[in-house]
């Protein structure tokens, strides 16, 4: 609805992107990211595009991922979250107090799974209500977003340290722990049917676009361009599983394993780490988030409210139950990406999340989210986590020192968004 | 002219509505009858928009009624408005510029399917039928609104109204951004939708427009009515003079 689609109306010789109509934007950051990539592994030599830093690399990335998707409706929307970061402490808080003092003094046992689900529970019921509580404020109260957030960012954090009087909690249960990333994976069978059925998923999908086109005798793209995208998907999604599924696990924790269960590891035995649930966890959160936004009328009165606020209002849209919606969306990303980066941790700690609501609002930044409102993707905020986390960790690995990784960041933040604005005034894109 | 006999489609009674200390609209009536044109006339802050917005829901009047097809209806948001088929047209163009043609005109009233998802593909269809009969010319169906020219926005909000079978019909000078070629278009829609025995308070402030579509015109001055006249008994000269003046003229 609000890509950069190329039109596929006008007829005659188009160049071979414009006939594949691809999102020339979403093409620029891949390219981005790929430059990026390629220049880190040079500098490492080779050893940022090993399957063990790509497999690292996702893991770090998902907690902020999680978040940037519900980033792109609050911007959209015209508002800003200042507080995401100190909500994500709160959530964390909760859950590992939850789980660590509240229901074992219930009588659950401390290693039973139902713990797990339950701290999730709420966990997530607590970001959803502080979200929505926010969303009030500004909704209804109309105070600032700007103000309620940076209110927010001091309150959460402050509440979390009184939660837990500052202490770190842990360890945290070890269902719990599975969605933390290394600690939970699905292994290489698992991971290949998974990787299986996201193929034919994305086919379908893009077989399903079509035959609505035809059915309603629009001008469709040739059937090999449609084949190029799902090949070009298929690959991406293919060569992603292969690079999770080749880091494998450690063969004196694959010993350890074997011990464990009174046996002795079989000579030259070897084990892939696949897919983390936690990335499990941000590839269905993406899923949803995207259909949210293109498929329901809770995003397309999200896009035409930040588009417009008054024409949003006029044809009869709620605006402030939807600043409620959005904000309650926000806080409960929130609570999924407590659970990622706790579980990761495997502990509690205070400062968890710190200076995140500025990673989340550059990684939808720098994915093409405008601030001015009405324009966003969620691929795109996932994208720009991942550039983002990618300039980091591959700065880190070249041994860049700590200042200047942090300006380095915050320069591309501010030069992603000047490109941006001479990409848009260069094609008069919305 | 239109059958009297039957009572108004819209009358607003004694409207008054104040922002702060200042009376916008005071003590006003108009009214509209079913295939007729009511030009609602004034300067620019003498109360013409305000006064509409309590019809469309956008404004809530602080005293008065309105009566739709002779009953009281009460109208506290757009919402409302729309139940009672009452469709506005405004001069601001309300519409999303980042969404496409289809998606502005289903704006609030998406057609979904068995999922509960919004059927874009359908509601394209549906944009492509109703623009083939209003404007041959639109081809940019997946372009946001924004890219496209003044005229061509301005028969996505017609489309709009016409879609959803408005009764009653409320255009916010329609043609203040147009070209001669477009405002034509516009002119020959209003007589369209006059013809399908469509109500139309029209907002304008080009007299000529105001003589060429309009039967009759209420002229407002500082939020107050000066008067009603049938506007094939009166000459432009009268109707300017009711605007400048504040005075209505003998014949009426």
């Amino acid at each position: 609805m609000t890509e950069a689609s190329a039109s596929g109306t006008s007829t005659g010789r188009k160049n071979i992107f414009k006939t594949l109509e691809f999102d020339t934007r979403l093409l620029g950051m891949v390219g981005a990211f790929v430059v990026v990539c390629l220049i880190f592994n040079v500098l490492t030599d080779g050893r940022f595009l090993t399957s063990r830093n790509v497999f690292n690399l996702t893991i770090q990335t998902v907690s902020v991922a999680i978040m940037a998707t519900g980033m792109v409706f609050v911007i959209v929307t015209r508002h800003i979250d200042l507080s995401v970061g100190s909500l994500l402490a709160t959530c964390s808080a909760m859950m590992a107090i939850t789980q660590t003092q509240f229901l074992p003094s219930l009588g659950f046992d401390y290693s039973n799974p139902m713990i797990a689900v339950l701290a999730i529970v709420v966990g997530l019921v607590t970001g959803a209500l502080i979200g929505a509580f926010h969303g009030w404020l500004i909704g209804y109260l109309t105070i600032p977003a700007f103000i309620v957030t940076l209110g927010g960012l001091l309150v959460w954090r402050n509440v979390a340290w009184y939660l837990t009087t500052g202490q770190t909690i842990g360890p945290l249960n070890d269902t719990f722990q599975t969605l933390g990333g290394i600690g939970g994976t699905m292994g290489v069978t698992a991971s290949w049917i998974f990787g299986a059925i996201a193929v034919a998923a994305t086919c379908y999908a893009i077989w399903q676009a079509r035959r609505a086109r035809v059915a309603h005798e629009f001008p469709v793209k040739p059937v090999w361009a449609e084949a190029v995208l799902m090949l070009i998907c298929s690959v991406l999604i293919l060569g992603f599983i292969g690079m999770l599924n080749a880091y494998e696990v450690p063969s004196r924790v694959l010993e350890r394993g074997f011990e464990a269960r009174g046996e002795v590891m079989p000579e030259g035995y070897t084990e892939g780490y696949g897919v983390p649930y936690s990335v499990l966890l941000l590839v269905a959160v993406a899923v949803v988030m995207t259909l949210v936004a293109q498929r329901t009328r809770l995003g397309r009165y999200i896009f035409a409210t930040g588009g417009n606020p008054d024409a949003a209002e006029l044809s009869g849209i709620n605006t402030r139950l939807l600043t409620v919606k959005v904000f309650a969306i926000m806080g409960t990303l929130c609570a999924l990406a407590a659970l990622v980066a706790s579980a990761r941790l495997s502990f509690h700690s205070n400062d968890i999340g710190t200076l995140d609501e500025l990673r989340v609002i550059a990684a939808a930044v720098i994915g093409g989210t405008a601030l001015a409102g009405g324009i966003g993707t969620i691929y795109g905020a996932i994208l720009g986590a991942l550039i983002m986390q990618s300039l980091q960790s591959g700065m880190a690995m070249v041994g860049v020192d700590a200042p200047f990784q942090n300006i380095v960041v915050g320069a591309v933040l501010v030069l992603a968004v000047l490109v941006d604005i001479i990409y848009r005034k260069r094609t008069g894109d919305a | 002219m239109s059958d009297r006999k039957a009572p108004p489609l819209v009358e607003m009674r004694d409207v008054s509505v104040a922002f702060g200390g200042i009376q916008a609209v005071d003590n006003v009536t108009v009214d509209l009858y079913p295939g007729e044109v009511v030009g609602l006339l004034g300067h620019n802050g003498a109360g013409k928009s305000t006064l509409i917005k309590c019809l469309s829901g956008a404004y809530k009047m602080d005293a008065g009624e309105i009566l739709i097809d002779g009953e009281r209806a009460e109208i506290g948001n757009p919402r409302d408005a729309r139940a009672y088929n009452i469709e506005t047209i405004y001069q601001t163009l309300a519409l999303a510029d980042n969404l496409d043609a289809a998606s502005n005109l289903f704006l609030g009233r998406e057609l979904v399917t068995p999922m509960g998802f919004v059927n874009d593909a359908q509601m394209e269809a549906e944009t492509r039928r109703i623009m083939g009969r209003l404007n041959s010319n639109f081809k940019k169906f997946k372009d946001p609104v924004k890219a496209l020219s003044g005229g061509q926005r301005q028969s996505v909000a017609i489309a709009r109204a016409v879609y959803f079978n408005a009764r009653i019909l409320i255009m916010d000078e329609p043609t203040a951004a147009l070209g001669p070629q477009e405002t034509e278009m516009v002119a020959e829609l209003i007589k369209e939708l006059k013809s399908q025995g469509i109500g139309i308070f029209l907002i304008e402030h080009d007299i000529h427009n105001v003589m060429k579509l309009c039967d009759r015109a209420s002229v407002m001055k500082n939020g107050k009515l000066v008067g009603t006249v049938n506007v094939d008994e009166v000459t432009d000269e009268d109707i300017l003079g009711m605007i400048i003046l504040g005075k209505t003229p003998e014949a009426a």
